[in-house]
């Protein structure tokens, strides 16, 4: 049969069906295969918190969307050019959000009667003949029964086999766009190592799907995607949290100093504490503490111990370790938290992103209680960025806050990885005792306001430590309310201090002076860097810049802003980078601002930009 | 056993007053606070310690304030976080010679989970538990350790919550080391932080601490000597379970229910008596509930000693071989290896 070659720039597919139907593994496949393909690409998982919601019904649905091109890809892009629906709540709740003219692929055996009825469909109102897909290009395969019939030789249970079904979907996409099943059979093959008769069941299945593409007669086109012209290099697929554990360990080797993390689950920062136990053999140590003040606490007490000491957690965990962070800097040890931040207040929206916990990361402590906090702005962009939190903790003895999201957590980008080689190593010193002093003294500072790091076990400098307030040098109690004055004001001029060892804030793109500056942080980046991109071709006045150094700022951001006429800050929050920017630099800062525990869309932050230009 | 002076002089032998700081010490003149640090001093000093090993962690309260006053390593953590703040600390050195110090509140009250954990995990951590049945440093609210019905600052018209009892507490969280002593009896006190020091892993002892200004008198009935030998029973391995001011009362098990007998008249020599092992679980689950108020009638004496110990892996010995036996797994696995992942590709 003679199949058509089509060539794309760039698609965007958004892959959904049951939360039990693997459209997370589904995706993170194709995503895999797509990256060795050498497209750019973002991903946006979308699931519910549930594990398993009710089968079929609307709350129940899991999503995992994937934009990939031969152009730079920043976003995992707003509508899509193909959804899949596994079964009819999926096609609900994806539907509006199918480009025209796109391609539906839809498992027909999800539209049965019961599954319409918990995606509350009318009675006798089937999506599928009621005419509300015309002007898509619909797909209709009965992958269920497909998948029951090739595997009717095999020994497994029905549900077993119905479960491989997603492995159908993947080798129809796979053929689809014109890739091979070599890296997914190689994936699967790992994965079920043990479990033969489940591994041989998804390969069967897989290739089913892959010919079911071939000889189906209803295809005449395949499409294909070109190498994105990223800089040459040898690149990896790398998701935020997996970057993170990636950059601890490395701050570790780099540092020399072991690597302790403290931690308990939650969502969605579980997943590092997973990793990092996976990888001992760096000498690792995770601890499961049995709660997330242990976890602050146990982190403390490896810090106090000369360990790169790192906790790690979400918005309530924050709120729990509250106290904790401030007798972390009050004892002026270095401690790295993460904060992976998910929709807020309380329990909020556990597997949704937001930015919301910023202020939370300035000023949620009691008291004068300074902490520098940096932020991550995409998934490869974690590695650097816990490197750097954690350089400036051991270099500046104070906890450190490193906020990353939901967003940058799950999703997944191509990097172009660094050699070992090439990381600087982080340079860190213990006290030990020198002849001249007679007595050690713990809060004695250098000429950059920090004070050394004297480990329990060292010979000749006992001393004591703790919350209360100390007597500058010696660290003595005391009440003192000079003192007080002195060391509140001490601790903050500290934490300023950083500001000379980070760099100069860049502007991502456009000119240093200009109409509009669009300043971002976090996870707004790939949606930033577009829009900005999108107007500078327009030829608009437009500038983009992203802030990693939230405390202290860059010491040019300042002048930076002056530069622009307006300063735009798109947030997933009511405000509170705007708020901080107004109240340190008096800037009228516009703020742009989307809290649905979803990303900024490009299109509507694109549409802001161009009304008040 | 000795240590070497950090001037390099030789081996110095300290002595109590060398674990002393240079910081006036604070708590209330008559507490009984004073006696545990001096006799913590004291068996340091013998025990030949190596000040620059050791490390007192501690909470928040008035027994928090020891670390203070030992010229050692220290740190006066957060109310309750001093057990999660040592077990982070013994991961990171599991060389160190940690001592936790807390007290009913700050241990049983506001860190009663920290303190349920680190017992159950088994880091060898000493653990010594002021028990002054009061807030002091708050004032004089009733804590989780005050008798029910106790009038406080905060019970008016008395307490109605029941009272916890600590070594019930610590065996149910499948403690490795249990034990009670008394600020007033000063050669058991330093004996029992003997037996502490030579446990490896969590040790737990309770410590029954006069609170004069507060709650002056609340274990009286047990520390004073008119009133002790009657109400107090010292625990010793392998001895039978005597008490009396003329050793003539003991303790008989019925079955599973302890009975006090008198020598003297009900017709039972010390062969019939309950033999105090160390080892029994079963047994020192008894011991923890002869927790009876003294004032009543038939009241069972109040144990004091090692009610039970046993040998466990520690947590931080186990985590240490899991990293040997990964390290082992994974030889020349290095950092390239890791940061490449499994999957790559060239883009040329």
């Amino acid at each position: 049969m003679n199949m058509e070659l089509q060539e794309k720039k760039a698609v965007i597919i958004k892959f959904a069906g049951d939360s039990g139907d693997g459209m997370q593994l589904t995706g993170g496949l194709f995503t895999s295969d797509t990256a060795l393909s050498g497209s750019d690409l973002a991903t946006f998982p979308d699931f519910p918190a549930e594990i398993r919601a009710p089968v079929g019904t609307l709350a129940g649905v899991s999503g995992f969307q994937l934009h990939f091109g031969s152009t730079e890809i920043f976003t995992p892009g707003d509508n899509f050019d193909v959804l899949v629906a596994m079964n009819a709540a999926a096609l609900k709740v994806n539907i509006d959000y199918v480009n025209k003219g796109g391609t539906i692929i839809i498992n027909e055996d999800g539209f049965d009667d019961k599954n319409l009825r918990l995606a509350k469909y009318p009675e006798g109102a089937n999506p599928l003949d009621n005419g509300i897909l015309s002007g898509f290009e619909i797909i209709k395969i009965p992958v269920t029964k497909l998948t029951r019939e090739a595997l009717k030789d095999v020994v497994l249970s029905t549900k077993e086999k119905d479960r491989c079904k997603n492995m159908f979907v993947l080798g129809f996409l796979l053929w689809r766009y014109n890739r091979n099943l070599d890296s997914t059979l190689s994936y699967l093959h790992a994965k079920f190592k043990k479990l033969p008769d489940i591994m041989a069941a998804n390969e069967i299945t897989l290739r089913t799907g892959y010919h079911f593409g071939e000889t189906a007669e209803e295809f005449t086109s395949r499409f294909t995607v070109r190498p994105a012209p990223l800089e040459k290099g040898t690149y990896r697929s790398v998701m935020g949290n997996e970057a993170i554990v990636l950059g601890l360990i490395t701050a570790s080797q780099k540092s020399g100093l072991p690597l302790f993390y403290g931690s308990y689950p939650i969502t969605p920062a579980s997943n590092i504490l997973q990793g990092l136990a996976n990888h001992k053999h760096f000498g690792v140590k995770t601890f499961q503490a049995e709660d997330e003040i242990a976890a602050i606490g146990s982190a403390i007490g490896a810090a106090y111990g000369g360990n790169l000491a790192v906790t790690g957690t979400s918005g309530p965990g924050m709120a729990l370790k509250g106290e904790a962070m401030g007798l972390a800097l009050m004892l002026e040890l270095p401690l790295v938290i993460i904060n992976v931040q998910r929709g807020g207040p309380s329990t909020g929206l556990p597997t949704k992103t937001e930015q919301a916990d910023l202020l939370q990361a300035l000023y949620g402590r009691n008291g004068e209680s300074p902490v520098p906090v940096i932020a991550t702005k995409t998934p490869a962009d974690c590695y650097e960025t816990t490197i750097e939190a954690c350089r400036i903790a051991v270099q500046h003895m104070t906890p450190v806050i490193l906020l990353s999201d939901g967003y940058i957590a799950n999703g997944a980008e191509p990097w172009k990885f660094p050699k070992a080689a090439d990381i600087p190593e982080i340079k860190v010193g213990f006290a030990s005792k020198k002849d001249s002093e007679e007595v050690f003294l713990p809060y004695k500072r250098d000429e950059n306001l920090v004070r050394e790091w004297a480990i329990p076990g060292a010979a000749g400098l006992t001393h004591r430590i703790g919350g209360l307030e100390k007597q500058a040098d010696t660290g003595n109690v005391s009440y003192d309310p000079a003192n007080h004055e002195y060391m509140v004001k001490i601790r903050e001029a500290k934490v300023e201090k950083i500001a000379d060892f980070i760099p100069p804030q860049q502007i991502e793109s456009g000119a240093e002076k200009g109409k509009v500056l669009i300043l971002g942080w976090g996870s707004t980046f790939g949606v930033c860097a577009s829009v900005a991109r999108r107007m500078l071709d327009e030829g608009c006045s437009v500038s983009h810049a992203h802030l990693r150094y939230l405390k202290p700022f860059p010491k040019n951001l300042g002048v930076l802003l002056s530069n622009f006429e307006k300063v735009i800050i798109p947030e997933i929050n009511n405000g509170q980078l705007s708020k901080v920017i107004r109240d340190k630099f008096l800037t009228p800062a516009i703020s742009y601002n989307k809290i649905m525990g979803m990303p900024i869309a490009h299109q509507e932050l694109y549409d802001f930009v161009k009304s008040i230009y | 056993m000795t240590t070497l002076s950090s001037n390099g002089d030789g081996p110095i032998q300290l002595k109590a007053k060398d674990f002393a700081t240079d910081q006036d010490v604070r708590w209330c003149p008559g507490c009984g606070d004073y006696s545990i640090l001096k006799q913590v001093q004291s068996v340091f000093a013998d025990l030949g310690k190596n000040r620059d090993n050791v490390v007192f962690v501690s909470g928040i309260g008035c027994s928090s304030r020891f670390p203070y006053y030992m010229e050692t390593y220290g740190m006066h953590s957060i109310h309750g976080r001093a057990p999660a703040i040592a077990a982070g600390l013994k991961m990171a050195n599991p060389g160190l010679d940690i001592w936790v110090i807390t007290g009913d509140g700050d241990g049983l009250s506001i860190g009663g989970n920290h303190l349920l954990h680190a017992i159950r995990r088994n880091f060898n951590l000493k653990i010594l538990l002021f028990n002054n049945q009061i807030y002091g440093l708050t004032k004089g609210q009733y804590s989780p350790t005050s008798e029910i019905h106790k009038k406080t600052v905060t019970t008016p018209m008395g307490s109605i919550d029941h009272p916890l009892n600590p070594l019930m507490f610590a065996l149910g969280a499948n403690s490795t080391f249990i034990g009670r002593t008394m600020d007033r009896d000063p050669k058991h006190l330093q004996e029992m932080i003997r037996r502490c020091d030579a446990h490896q892993g969590t040790t737990f002892l309770e410590i029954y601490q006069n609170c004069n200004i507060f709650n002056d008198g609340a274990f009286f009935t047990f520390t004073e000597k008119e009133s002790k030998p009657e109400h107090t029973i010292i625990l010793t391995h392998g001895q039978p379970l005597v008490f009396g001011h003329n050793q003539n009362m003991g303790i008989r098990l019925d079955g599973w229910k302890p009975v006090i007998v008198d020598l003297e008249k009900d017709g039972f020599s010390k062969d019939d008596l309950w033999i105090h092992d160390e080892t029994d679980q079963v047994k020192a689950f008894i011991l923890t509930k002869m927790f009876d108020d003294p004032s009543g009638e038939n009241a069972l004496p109040r144990p004091f000693g090692i009610f039970f110990q046993s040998a466990r892996s520690c947590y931080e010995a186990l985590l240490f071989e899991q990293i040997d036996e990964a390290k082992k797994a994974k030889p020349g696995f290095d950092l390239d290896k890791l940061i490449a992942g499994s999957q790559t590709w060239e883009i040329a």
